[in-house]
């Protein structure tokens, strides 16, 4: 269980958290919507700790993330995975070494349960065999499935997606979209995901969230998110230019 | 209205002033952290004797090339200064005490600075700017142990191996001089070596690269650490990491003087 209450962040001259309240419910998949540069990924950076927010308290398992001390902090993030925006694979590392890292980095596994696990992830997200790959010669797909290897790496309890479909055409945002749902049926992880991208947000949403002017203006089933009376939402979910949220 | 001319010169020093300052501070702090985690760090001593790889066999050829052409550059320029005022049987211990103290360190110091500096400071901004930063705290990896700290130690380990290497080739390019074209026997300038080699110069120049590479290990870090923006930040921030560290470097080779020669290997 993931409590956020009243998380306030400015960068520069904008107030982009504004009070954010949210619940992510044990092994719920939570989409967080909103326009770009509504602080979506600000959000997802404050709940695994690579940003400390003005004001505000971030709950995971009932501990406080936001005053702790890195090494008690880094205990809690090998509890994470995350997947980037940009998948942020390290370049200098094959694909294999990539999903290994944080295996070897914080646990005591011999070389052949190494190799086996990253084997294993690459299966998962339809890589097998790639370990030899590296980043440089992937496409953003590929990247995006050995970004996801990576994160699932150390049996994660929660999975933070940072806009996972963005820059990928319609029949590899879906694969990743199933992607997403497969890993929450087989493993039960909680998941948040961040998104603009609706299609994507029907698929692999149990609740969304809507982020708008630095707060969550609500909370809801998809199905709730279709119907509601809501005119920002309504808005946003239409992807319509007329409504409260001017276009520019 | 304008404001008066002295007034902004004022505003824009103190300005600057405060800036150094902050970074002096950032500095600091980089430097304790790396302290913190340097037990951490050298637990994955692959990846220091990879970075050691990279500096020392990456810049091998520079430092020959350099160190070759400075060698018999100092030897062209003794022999002019002694004629007629120095006896030519000298010319090695010349060419031998400047590039030990003085020209190897100092010269293997730039060119690394220009060379190592600059590929630690873009590939740490790249992964600034690309996440990869970010990601490595994500999966609970500090990046100071997992990337500073052999760079680090890989640039202090490697400078006094490059600088050893760049006094033997200087000292050869100097014998090649002085026996083909300053008409010098090879026993002479061999001899001459021998007859004023001193353990302290040796060690002073060894002291010295050592200061220079954790210096430009430092820099370089911190530099692609402080990357901003996208691929400009990452060209700003490799341009004063180089800048930083060949003015450290220099600054740094006036008070190591100072203090091997008058104080450490003063008698």
């Amino acid at each position: 269980m993931i409590r956020i209450r009243g998380l306030r962040k400015r960068l520069g001259v904008k107030q982009v958290l504004d009070g954010v309240d949210l619940d992510i419910g044990t092994g719920e998949t939570v989409v967080v919507m909103g326009r770009s540069g509504t602080g979506k990924s600000v959000l997802l950076r404050h709940i695994i700790g690579l940003m400390t927010p003005d004001e505000g308290s971030i709950e995971v398992e009932d501990q406080e993330i936001t005053d702790m001390p890195e090494r008690e902090l880094d205990a809690v993030r090998q509890r994470f995975g995350m997947l980037f925006q940009s998948a942020a694979l390290f370049d200098s590392l094959t694909v294999g070494e990539n999903v290994a890292l944080g295996l070897r980095e914080h646990l005591r596994l011999d070389d052949v349960e190494v190799r086996r696990r990253v084997a294993e992830r690459l299966e998962w997200v339809g890589l097998e065999g790639g370990e030899a790959m590296k980043p440089a010669s992937l496409s953003g797909g590929m990247r995006k499935r050995v970004g996801l290897a990576r994160a699932l790496a150390m049996d994660p309890q929660y999975i933070l997606y940072d806009e996972p479909t963005t820059g990928l055409d319609p029949i590899m945002a879906d694969a990743i979209d199933q992607l997403i749902r497969s890993l929450q049926r087989r493993l039960g992880v909680t998941s948040i995901v961040v998104t603009h991208d609706m299609t994507s947000a029907y698929k692999v949403a149990d609740r969304m969230a809507m982020l708008h002017e630095g707060r969550v203006v609500f909370t809801g089933t998809p199905g709730e998110a279709r119907t509601t009376t809501n005119a920002v939402v309504r808005q946003f979910v239409e992807g319509s230019s007329t409504g409260p949220i001017p276009p520019l | 209205m304008d404001e008066f001319l002295p007034v902004r010169g004022v505003r824009y020093v103190r300005a600057r002033a405060l800036d150094w300052v902050a970074e002096v501070g950032r500095v600091a702090l980089l430097l304790r952290d790396m302290t913190r985690f340097f037990i951490a760090g050298m637990r994955s001593f692959g990846r220091v004797v990879q970075q050691m790889g990279a500096i020392g066999v990456g810049s091998l050829w520079l430092v020959i090339v350099v160190s070759l052409f400075t060698g018999a550059v100092a030897a062209v320029q003794a022999a002019y200064q002694f004629t007629s005022v120095v006896p030519m049987r000298y010319l090695g211990s010349v060419v031998l005490r400047s590039v030990i103290i003085e020209l190897g360190p100092v010269l293997t110091g730039l060119v690394l600075s220009g060379r190592v500096g600059s590929s630690i400071a873009a590939e740490i901004g790249t992964m600034k700017v690309t996440e990869q930063i970010d990601a490595l705290r994500a999966m609970a990896i500090h990046p100071v142990r997992y990337l500073v700290v052999p760079r680090v130690v890989a640039s202090v380990v490697m400078l006094p191996v490059m600088t050893i290497f760049s006094d033997a080739i200087a000292i050869f390019g100097g014998w090649v001089v002085a026996t083909t074209s300053i008409g010098m026997s090879s026993h002479t300038y061999t001899q001459s070596l021998k007859d004023f080699f001193l353990i302290k110069d040796f060690m002073s120049g060894l002291i010295k690269a050592f200061f220079f590479g954790g210096i430009i290990g430092t820099m370089g870090c911190y530099y692609g650490f402080a990357t901003e923006g996208g691929a400009e930040g990452v060209g700003i921030a490799t341009t004063r990491a180089v800048v930083a560290s060949c003015v450290l470097v220099l600054i740094s080779d006036y008070v190591l003087a100072n203090v091997l020669f008058r104080f450490i290997f003063a008698k």
